[in-house]
């Protein structure tokens, strides 16, 4: 059951790369459309387009060709996110079969943590997508997250299953875990439009260098920032709650409530941070392209929470199970 | 944390006078400090001046990191322990911005509370004339009873309704500032429960060996470190007495830790005696107490007789090393050894102590410096033996648990041999004395702590979720109703009768206002009548409205 968590695992990460690349070709072709139609006399962007008719000498684009080429992008799409659907399922089936061979809740160290981290993030994605057809585009930058994420999961911290240290044995554990987890899944969602709203306001503001001409497809800024704000809204009184239960659990297992240990320390800087973001979206004098950096600034906390606490300090949080 | 939008209108400006310089100053930097901008400043600052705090040691959570660091960094560590850096959570600086932002806070909720409390005792407003320059505006044919009916659909959907004449102000959505107002204040008394928990609470931790000479009863005294708060007077701490019966302690293979249960017996004047058992995550709550179990270790119990015959035992700590076999190191100091019995000489030259490595599961062969597994398996102690003036008449303060080094650099102790003995086994040293190692005793380290804080906390946090949850999903929203006569010439589909001017307007943002506000009008407009025709109607006549 193990090994088949594991390769479930490898599994997911090779269907999230067909999504990504799905995703890819579909901003690609997308572009050589958008090339087509604004620039239609001239002649050597046919060329462009010609990769994709059979017969490139074409005198003039003809319209079909800007619509097969629509519609190849849409199909290249819609293959995205069905293969993000496939590497969800694929995901959901790994952390079953690892909390089956555990016996327990698949959340007992950083590997299994981050899996479910990126699995509540997926699934939220495409509930939000099943809402919203037109964010599928964000899809790319979505996908390249979890490649990334999953990926490092596997390489650098999986562990083999152990049952649980006799300090996160309680029903506390369940509480105070799947609530941290589910908050961090939601904001790690929430990061993939607040960065798609920073590129594409850059964009709409006239800006065209790097990091901002690569939302040149991306829907308008101002759903992606409606977007951010309604996540970060709805993850923070979970991520809130957690912290409380946290507290609640601390209080029974190390006799206070709260001790100033690293993890604590980054779950309250993570807490004010998107505080912050919340009181800045709610001032009508801050701008929003600020307030949205400081919700990108939260998530950057919550990675150091993750990542940097777990490797670099040690604490009472300390159940990475890497050494 | 002012919201500017929902700031009242400004009053007239007052008759000019000629300001008081030092009062404008006084005013101007209050408004500075309760703007939002510099509540987010603060906030910043807060979440930045936190972070030394987890990467330097800090003195509250492990002091031996700080003496560590001391060591290691002998230049930088004592500036920056001169501004805090190893306490940041109790620094002036730490506790500047926090108390800032506290009073930031109250000088921003208390305005707002004033105003909140005066909104919900005030009607919602008139409607404003030119409705249509609201963010939602439609015209659609009234419902039968007007302004009557307008007023009773929207009560039954609980909104807060004013009815002048022929128009209808409605408003909903008090929810969020109330949320957002007692998400703040509980914010404050949060801060009040941590106050309360530091003067009136009290803290220690101790190890406690099992058996009933070892037991402890709750006295300062009795504990290695005791913390009490302000408050806290030492006659203060309840009286119970805690004896170890019995600890037990389950482990995988591999060595790590499944299961532990610790069983003691409570008795003392304010507590019913009794026996309880509690483990990680499950403490032992007194009345005025909670006993948390932090760790175990062995107590090696080793028997030395002297020059005279007499017996003494030790049955110290050993204290863990942190590995995962319980590796323990500890000292068994023996200073009233070799004492004459017939003139009760004391003989400050020939006292005995012993340094050790107890392995609970000792390796097959040497070195034996690391156990191989936390339970017994194969007990054994790696024993130095010291002879000489421990030093511990000097009145001199020094660990339990470590042999005074000073006394072995100055020569006045000298290390007499070394062995390895099994659970019973006696090592005779050179000047004929016997060393016995008979076996073990196990110990739990505790924490003993009474927060009285700790309910207020528990309460404030619960509330200031509800309130969290009211000011983010909170909408206030306004709607207006004007009934109008129909215009003959406009051929109205139910001419005859009158129409009805809609307006509305979100107070917040709020991006689906549009949709409420198309099935509102359209509810409202039909309650008194049913069927698809009047329905249709309805629908066109809101998109034509909202075009």
């Amino acid at each position: 059951m193990s090994a088949l968590s594991d390769n479930l695992v490898t599994f997911a990460i090779l269907a999230y790369l067909i999504a990504m690349i799905g995703h890819a070709v579909e901003y690609a072709l997308g572009n050589v459309r958008t090339r087509v139609a604004t620039a239609a006399p001239v002649r050597e962007l046919v060329g462009a387009g010609g990769g994709v008719v059979p017969t490139p000498p074409a005198p003039v684009p003809s319209p079909p060709t800007v619509d097969r080429s629509a519609g190849r992008a849409r199909l290249a799409g819609l293959i995205g996110v069905g293969a993000t659907a496939v590497a969800a399922a694929l995901h959901l089936a790994a952390l079953v079969t690892r909390g089956l061979a555990a016996d327990r809740m698949p959340w007992g160290n950083m590997y299994e943590f981050v899996l479910t981290v990126t699995f509540i993030g997926v699934a939220a994605w495409l509930v939000v997508l099943w809402k919203r057809q037109s964010l599928r585009k964000l899809g790319l930058f979505l996908t390249l997250v979890m490649v990334l994420l999953v990926a490092t999961a596997e390489l650098v911290l999986y562990v083999p299953i152990v049952p649980l240290v006799p300090a996160l044995n309680s029903y506390w554990f369940i509480i105070h875990v799947s609530t941290i987890v589910f908050a961090s899944g939601i904001f790690l969602l929430g990061v993939v439009p607040a960065v798609g709203f920073l590129m594409r306001n850059g964009y709409e503001q006239g800006k065209r260098s790097f990091p901002y001409t690569l939302a040149k497809r991306l829907p308008g800024a101002a759903g992606l920032e409606r977007l951010t704000f309604a996540l970060h809204a709805f993850a923070f009184p979970i991520f809130t709650f957690a912290v409380i239960a946290g507290a609640i659990w601390a209080e029974a297992a190390w006799g206070r409530p709260w001790g100033w240990d690293p993890k604590e320390t980054w779950a309250f800087i993570s807490w004010v941070v998107y505080a912050g973001y919340l009181h800045a979206r709610a001032t009508p004098s801050v701008k929003r392209n600020v307030a949205t950096w400081i919700a990108v600034l939260g998530f950057l906390t919550m990675l150091m929470n993750l990542f940097g606490v777990n490797i670099f300090f040690t604490g009472l949080h300390s159940y990475g199970g890497l050494d | 944390m002012t919201v500017v939008e929902d700031r009242p209108e400004t009053a007239a400006p007052a008759p000019r006078r000629r300001p008081n310089r030092l009062l404008a100053l006084l005013r101007n930097s209050w408004r500075q400090l309760t703007s939002m901008r510099t509540a987010l400043i603060l906030l910043f600052l807060l979440a930045i001046a936190a972070i030394p705090g987890s990467v330097l040691p800090q003195r509250g959570i492990s002091p031996e990191k700080v003496n560590e660091y001391f060591v290691d960094h002998p230049d930088w560590a004592p500036r920056l322990d001169r501004i805090g850096a190893f306490e940041v959570f109790g620094s002036v600086w730490f506790s500047a911005i926090y108390l800032l932002l506290f009073t930031s806070l109250i000088g921003c909720i208390t305005p707002r509370l004033r105003d909140h409390v005066r909104t919900l005792r005030s009607r919602p407003p008139a409607a404003p004339k030119r409705m249509a320059r609201l963010p939602q505006h439609t015209v659609l044919p009234a419902p039968p009873g007007g302004a009557a009916a307008i007023a009773e659909a929207l009560r039954k959907r609980r909104w807060r309704v004013e009815v002048r004449g022929d128009e209808v102000s409605a408003e909903k959505g008090y929810l969020k500032e109330t949320g957002n107002l007692l998400f703040h204040t509980s914010l404050i008394a949060v801060l009040i429960g941590v106050a309360l928990g530091s003067w009136y609470g009290w803290s220690g931790n101790r190890l406690l060996v099992a058996g009933a000479d070892n037991a402890f009863c709750n006295t300062r005294q009795q504990y290695a470190e005791a913390k009490l708060g302000p408050q806290v007077d030492s006659a203060d701490l309840p009286g119970f007495c805690l004896r170890l019966d019995d600890f037990e302690a389950r482990f995988l293979a591999s060595g790590q830790p499944e299961f532990f249960n610790a069983t003691v017996t409570v008795d003392g004047p304010d507590e019913p005696t009794r026996s309880a058992d509690f483990s990680v995550n499950s403490p032992l709550r007194l009345n005025d107490a909670s006993v948390y179990l932090l760790g175990h270790g062995y107590a090696p119990v080793i028997r030395y007789t002297d020059r005279f015959g007499n017996s003494q035992i030790s049955d110290e700590p050993f204290l863990t090393t942190g590995d995962m076999g319980l590796t323990s190191e500890g000292l068994a100091a023996f200073p009233d050894a070799n004492v004459d019995p017939a003139t009760g000489q004391r003989a400050p030259d020939l006292q005995m102590a012993f340094t050790g490595i107890y392995l609970p599961t000792a390796p097959e062969q040497a070195p034996f410096v690391r156990s191989q597994y936390p339970t017994e398996r194969n007990p054994a102690l790696n024993l130095v033996a010291y002879r000489g003036n421990l030093g511990l008449d000097a009145g001199i303060p020094g660990s339990v648990y470590q042999l005074d080094q000073r006394q072995v650099r100055a020569g006045k102790v000298k290390e007499v041999g070394t062995k390895l003995l099994r659970k019973g086994e006696t090592w005779k040293l050179d000047d004929g004395t016997t060393v016995e190692f008979l076996g073990t005793e196990r110990y739990v380290t505790l924490s003993i702590r009474h927060d009285p804080g700790s309910t207020m906390l528990l309460v404030s946090c619960g509330v200031l979720l509800v309130g969290l949850m009211g000011s983010l999903f909170g909408k206030r929203r306004r709607v207006f109703f004007r009934v109008v006569p129909a215009d003959p010439g406009e051929g109205s589909p139910t001419s005859g009768s009158s129409l009805m001017e809609v307006g509305g307007l979100p107070r917040t943002d709020y991006p689906g206002f549009a949709d409420e506000f198309t099935q509102l009008v359209a509810a409202v407009s039909g309650a008194e009548r049913a069927g698809a025709g009047a329905d249709s109607a309805d629908r066109a006549g809101v998109r034509e409205g909202a075009e």
